[in-house]
């Protein structure tokens, strides 16, 4: 546990929303204070609502959970002028295989979250939040603890926040082991103390969301992201990505690379400039033969698709997604009927159940994949794979059936081959 | 009127309420869209992806189900892409759905099966092992088989926002999550098996009904439930003269597919072993079997022979008789015994409820009234308890139309889950508590005030002043106990015009012959007349039956015809569902005996009795073609109604309770709620 | 039902975290900190919560049966939870969890004769970038070996 998560900064990264990373102390509310903390909170209380918005806007920042919708918009559709209180949620119930940066920004710059959160409160006009932690971070949970009750201490959060007036209070919110609550409107819910269960849209969220409050829900990052964006300027933010993907974004590296780690690197930043020089290279000299490129939802990319930079939209047209950041590099040995079944054994295992094609599809499609690997593949198997797998996608109740069939239908057609080597072993064996 | 918006389905051209469903708006012009979750009584779900449809400029399919229709939608319900999705939705399902149709009890009136037969696949590409649990029994009437559960949470709906009761939930996640019960392995709940008709698969199976029959062996017939006074439908399941089952799955009548305990299982009381069948005679032996011809004889000469001496009769009729057989009885007493000493057993003040009403048009509330109405007031009764389709009713009303409950009652009840104000009060309080929701009441548009026998004479002259004071409309329900409550008190089965009550024809020394017809008066008294003539017909040998000279087998509600009028004064057809050799109808027996005495008291058909109803009963001119269709609200005489002696008192009987009947049902005893354990000390 | 001093305060802050009258919020983490105490998710805590949270005991199964990190039967002392999902499956955790497999003797979701240790096979748990990873209880563990994690064990084992 000791070892420091955050890897050594690199030049190649543009370290915007881990700058105090490897600060001794970055969780304190002193150190935070000492580098920029709550610049960008009083520069935001003198601003408008809309100006704050403006100015979100204008930093081009799309949602970081994953879905990388654009964060000013987002704030737009609050009412802040209904009746009812509006309430302030953060989404820290980080589970997308191939993810572990919201741990970072929560274990090493509570107070960024905090004041990105408290700049949000401003722009909606909401003096509540939660931040719903997910059941396996326990330590996270216990250190935003402890970070809350010292911004009360200081004055940083409570009826008048660092002095102005502001009231704004904060709790966390523990979950207990469910992926499904990472969606928004199933963390909704689970907020209320209900099972994990996703919401029919409309209402969204930001006209009745919890407890049928007006809310706004964001990811760890894209609230951290707030106060650089706030205290330098939108603009500025946005100039470091490219155009409509602003800004910079944590990279979570792993699988087959010589240093995975996470990495803050600028939108647009090339992907094979990511595997070879901020990841090292390929483990043992090994040849690439793909990359889930945002977490395990997106569709694979094969190596010859990889020579792209990382942006919404660049991913969007070569039909993969830059998703919550989760890059996972696969070398030549990977078994990919293997890949697929794990994939699907954890979409089946946290399919909430909700809707049929879900349920049923991911639960048949693991049952096909296991079969297979296990050496009892038949050839009709490949194609009712990616027959079922299109048969959930775009059917399902929310977005986990289609996460649950890209990823597949991204294997079984990019990696026909490895399917066709079970056949061969099988076929070899039978005669 | 509502916004209306032009959009065309399937290449016709269709107008619609703007913001209506699409599933609705296509069902309603006669476009099938397949679902299993959706259900128009309940909270949208989405979760069966069976409606999925096409609508142009949107690139995936939709769900019609919580699709609003829009102006300039173009929809396809029938495209290929909307097929194979049905298609792959079902195949998706059959996984792990267990085809065991020939044994199912839902085989022949499955949904599931009739969507496959027209959407689904002929054969599986499934080739895996299915994930098996065992059935479950959760109460006597409650067994659950989780694989063919399909998930659509229609019965966690039902039990939750229909009956108010919340005894389901879903346990588990993913391919393993099944609906769970309240108590670990077991339901307690109201045992109403709404669940189980609302199911649209074999999942939930009925105790009483799994593996007897198939759907398609029976014959169906839509009556009217013979326990409480609301008047529910129940279709009987017939097969050789022996019902099988009680539900109201078509939905037919004024409950919808409401149901209770009684209604759907209650039925088993017609089959019980001590059932007399024939006709008895005490002698010192006791009670020994006769013919019928020897009882009509001995009654014939009884009858006739006071008469002649001038003698006392008491007559009781019943609240469990049809409205012919109270009428016909009235007629007998009055015209051919020539005494006014007719009574039953009175459960609410009618008669003063009416008076005080008098001069007023539109005052009294029908079923569908407390559905629709802006507030309701539940005043010194347990509804839910006592009349829980009534409460049903208030229940959909708050569900549908944001309609408001008052309750003033004793204690807690079901109905303070959703009530606006609950007042508690002590007995005899009651107008007290509905004085301080006065300003409350007075802001609403229209009012419903359902009273229990808590409020009776001069309280009930004040209740209806109070109503007259909020310068609203204001309806009102008395409650009263038994399928034809109602009915017995319009037909005139009361002690007017000077004769005695119930009570003191019983107490009455000089009483020479007493004549009970569907009741048990003598339950817990004594008749104090020692040389009275008893002649009693009933179902069993009730405490008043022992007490009989005579006994005579009587045919229970399900095995005639003829009306019953509920709480609300809706009239309704009863239809034969089952024939009985041993007993007879009480109208049959009541016109044996007028002919045995040589009367001539016109034909004893149903339909006969019913056209001098007609006739003679105010509010009762209903044409049997509109019967024959559904309920008919009737008015009672617009004017003053002298005042009844006697007492006035509900039996109070429970969801698990139904009078004397109560023992003869084994169903109401076989439930771990029965008599009354989970509610007793709660409530009225 | 009575907890630790610690947890009733723990307790007594959760339910005023949420807005007046929405006290099910309070569910998921009392369940959770309540587990830990108690060992296991029993009839009588759910009961306890359901009161606690007013609401029906079915509320609370249903959120029991649906959360992957409650259990109704008591795990071991030290639950060992190795991922081993495409960033750790990648980097030899499915290996790292049949080795486990072995040095306890137990296999998914089951626990050793002396309660002390019990072992699940878990989804991502957001470790993917010093995989494989194991969690002990609440305790992280990156880059594991199968050396390290006997070492780990064997470590645990002996402070007892």
């Amino acid at each position: 546990m000791a070892k420091q998560l955050y890897n050594p900064p690199s030049p190649l990264e543009t370290r915007v929303l881990s700058k105090r990373f490897g600060l001794e102390g970055s969780e304190t509310l002193d150190v935070y204070l000492a580098n920029d903390g709550f610049k960008a909170f009083l520069k935001a209380k003198e601003m408008t609502p809309e100006a704050i918005i403006e100015e979100v806007k204008t930093s081009a920042l799309r949602g970081r959970g994953g879905a990388g919708f654009p964060t000013g918009l987002k704030w737009s559709f609050v009412p802040r002028t209904s009746p009812k209180p509006r309430v302030l949620v953060v989404n820290a119930d980080e589970s997308e295989p191939g993810c572990c940066k919201d741990r970072l920004l929560i274990e090493y710059d509570p107070h960024q979250l905090i004041e990105g959160i408290l700049i949000a409160s401003l722009a909606v006009d909401a003096h509540v939040g939660y931040v719903y932690v997910r059941g396996e971070y326990r330590y996270l949970v216990e250190k935003m603890d402890r970070a809350i009750e010292e911004a009360y201490a200081r004055g940083y959060l409570g009826d008048n926040v660092a002095g102005t007036g502001w009231k704004f209070d904060l709790h966390t919110h523990s979950g207990a082991g469910a992926y499904e609550c990472g969606e928004e409107t199933a963390l909704l819910d689970s907020l209320e103390g209900k099972r994990g269960v996703p919401r029919m849209k409309p209402p969204f969220p930001a006209v009745a969301g919890a407890w049928g409050m007006p809310t706004l829900l964001n990811n760890v990052e894209t609230f951290s992201a707030i106060p650089p964006i706030i205290r330098d300027g939108g603009a500025a933010f946005a100039a470091l990505g490219t155009p409509k993907n602003g800004g910079t974004r944590l990279m979570c590296l792993s699988g087959h690379v010589n240093k995975p780690g996470v990495y803050e690197i600028p939108l647009g930043f090339p992907m094979m400039k990511a595997i070879n020089e901020l990841g090292g290279g390929m483990r043992n000299g090994k040849k690439l033969k793909a990359v889930v490129p945002g977490g395990s939802s997106c569709p694979l990319l094969k190596a010859d698709e990889c020579d792209i930079p990382m942006d919404y939209d660049t991913l969007a047209k070569v039909g993969s997604m830059l998703g919550a950041g989760g890059m996972v590099v696969l070398d030549e040995d990977t078994d990919m009927v293997k890949f697929a079944l794990r994939i699907m054994r954890f979409y089946q295992h946290e399919s909430c159940g909700w809707c049929i094609p879900c349920r049923e599809g991911t639960t048949w499609l693991r049952k096909i994949l296991q079969r297979f690997s296990d050496g009892h593949g038949r050839r009709e198997d490949i194609s009712l794979i990616g027959e079922l797998s299109k048969n959930m996608l775009g059917r399902t109740f929310c977005a986990l059936g289609d996460a649950a069939a890209m990823p597949t239908i991204s294997i079984v057609e990019k990696f026909t081959e490895d399917f066709e080597k079970y056949l061969v072993a099988k076929e070899a064996v039978a005669v | 009127m509502a916004e209306l918006v032009k959009l065309n389905i399937d290449g016709r051209d269709i107008e619609a309420e703007k913001g209506a469903l699409l599933i609705e708006v296509a069902r309603q012009n006669g476009i099938e869209v397949p679902a299993f979750c959706y259900h128009e009584d309940y909270t949208l779900q989405a979760a069966c992806r069976m409606c999925l449809v096409e609508i142009e400029k949107t690139p995936k399919l939709q769900v019609g189900c919580t699709t609003p229709v829009a102006e300039g939608m173009v929809v396809r319900t029938d495209s290929d892409i909307v097929k194979k999705a049905r298609k792959g939705t079902l195949e998706f399902l059959l996984t792990n759905h267990p085809l065991d149709c020939p044994v199912c009890d839902k085989g022949g009136e499955c949904e599931l099966q009739d969507m496959v037969f027209r959407y689904g696949a002929g054969e599986s590409r499934f080739v895996e092992r299915k994930h098996h649990v065992d059935e479950k029994q959760w109460s006597p009437v409650v067994y659950f088989d989780a694989p063919r559960c399909i998930l659509c949470y229609r019965c966690v709906r039902a039990c939750n926002e229909g009956m108010g009761v919340g005894a389901l939930g879903v346990g588990n996640r993913g391919a393993v999550s099944e609906i769970i019960p309240n108590h670990d392995d077991h339901l307690e709940c109201d045992e109403c098996g709404a669940c189980i008709d609302i199911c649209p698969v074999g999942a939930l199976t009925s105790g009483s009904y799994r593996y007897q029959t198939r759907p398609w062996e029976m014959e169906h017939v839509g009556t009217i439930c013979t326990h409480c006074a609301d008047g529910c439908k129940t279709t009987l399941g017939v097969r050789n003269d022996e019902i099988m089952r009680g539900n109201n799955r078509d939905r037919s009548g004024i409950n919808d597919e409401f149901l209770c305990i009684k209604g759907r299982y209650a039925f088993d009381f017609t089959k019980h072993p001590e059932r007399l069948q024939s006709p008895m005679l005490r002698t010192a032996n006791g009670h020994e079997a006769i013919s019928w011809s020897k009882a009509l004889d001995i009654i014939a000469t009884k009858f006739s022979t006071v008469k002649l001496a001038g003698g006392k009769f008491g007559v009781i009729g019943s609240n469990h008789t049809t409205n012919e057989e109270n009428f016909f009885l009235a007629k007998f007493a009055r015209q051919a015994l020539e005494t006014k000493n007719v009574d039953h057993h009175r459960t609410g003040d009618l008669a003063t409820l009416f008076d005080a009403l008098s001069g007023k048009n539109n005052a009294l509330a029908t079923s569908a009234d407390l559905y629709n109405a802006k507030a309701v007031l539940v005043i010194g009764a347990d509804l839910s308890q006592q009349h829980p389709f009534l409460a049903f009713q208030a229940r959909a009303n708050v569900r549908h139309h944001n309609g408001h409950i008052y309750a003033v009652t004793t204690g807690e009840v079901r109905e303070d889950q959703q009530a606006v104000a609950s007042v508690r009060v002590q007995k005899g309080g009651e107008l007290a508590g509905v004085e301080s929701l006065r300003e409350k009441l007075k802001a609403e548009g229209d009012l419903v005030v359902v009273f229990g026998d808590a409020v009776q004479g001069d309280a009930l002259r004040k209740l209806v002043a109070f109503g007259d004071s909020l310068g609203i409309p204001v309806k009102y329900v008395c409650l009263v106990d038994y399928s034809n409550s109602r009915g017995a008190f319009d037909m005139g089965v009361t002690p007017k015009d000077g004769g005695l009550s119930r009570e003191e024809m019983l107490a009455a020394a000089d009483l020479d012959v007493l004549w009970v017809v569907g009741a048990n008066p003598l339950k817990n008294t004594q008749l104090v007349s020692k040389k009275a003539f008893v002649v009693v017909q009933d179902l069993f040998m009730t405490e008043t039956a022992k007490q009989a000279d005579i006994v005579l087998p009587a045919a229970s509600a399900y095995e005639k015809s003829g009306t019953v009028t509920n709480v609300c004064g809706e009239v309704q057809k009863l239809a034969q569902a089952i024939k009985v050799m041993g007993p007879k109808t009480d109208l049959e027996i009541m016109g044996l005996i007028a002919k045995e005495m040589g009367l001539n008291l016109g034909i004893w058909l149903p339909e006969k009795v019913f056209a001098e109803i007609r006739k003679a009963v105010h509010g009762y001119d209903v044409s049997p073609a509109q019967l024959a269709v559904g309920p008919a609200a009737t008015m009672p005489l617009n004017g003053r109604v002298a005042a009844l002696p006697g007492a006035i008192q509900s039996s109070g009987d429970t969801l698990f309770t139904s009078g004397s009947l109560t023992r003869y049902s084994e169903i109401l005893n076989s439930v771990m709620e029965a008599p009354g354990q989970l509610y007793r000390g709660k409530g009225q | 039902m009575t907890f630790s001093p610690q947890l009733e305060q723990r307790f007594a802050k959760l339910l005023t975290r949420y807005p007046e009258g929405r006290t099910r919020s309070a569910v998921i983490p009392m369940l959770i900190y309540a587990q830990d105490e108690v060992g296991a998710v029993t009839r009588e805590l759910i009961d306890e919560v359901a009161k606690r949270c007013k609401v029906t005991p079915v509320q609370v199964d249903e959120v029991v049966g649906y959360y992957s990190m409650l259990h109704r039967k008591p795990q071991g002392k030290f639950h060992v939870q190795v991922c081993t999902n495409i960033s750790c499956l990648l980097v030899g955790g499915e290996e790292l969890y049949e080795h486990a497999k072995k040095k306890l003797g137990v296999g998914h979701k089951e626990t050793t004769a002396d309660g002390q240790f019990s072992l699940e096979e878990v989804e991502c748990m957001g470790a993917c970038s010093w995989a494989p990873a194991v969690e002990i209880n609440y305790d992280f563990h990156h880059h594991v070996t199968p050396e390290k994690l006997d070492q780990l064990i064997d470590g645990l084992r002996k402070a007892q």
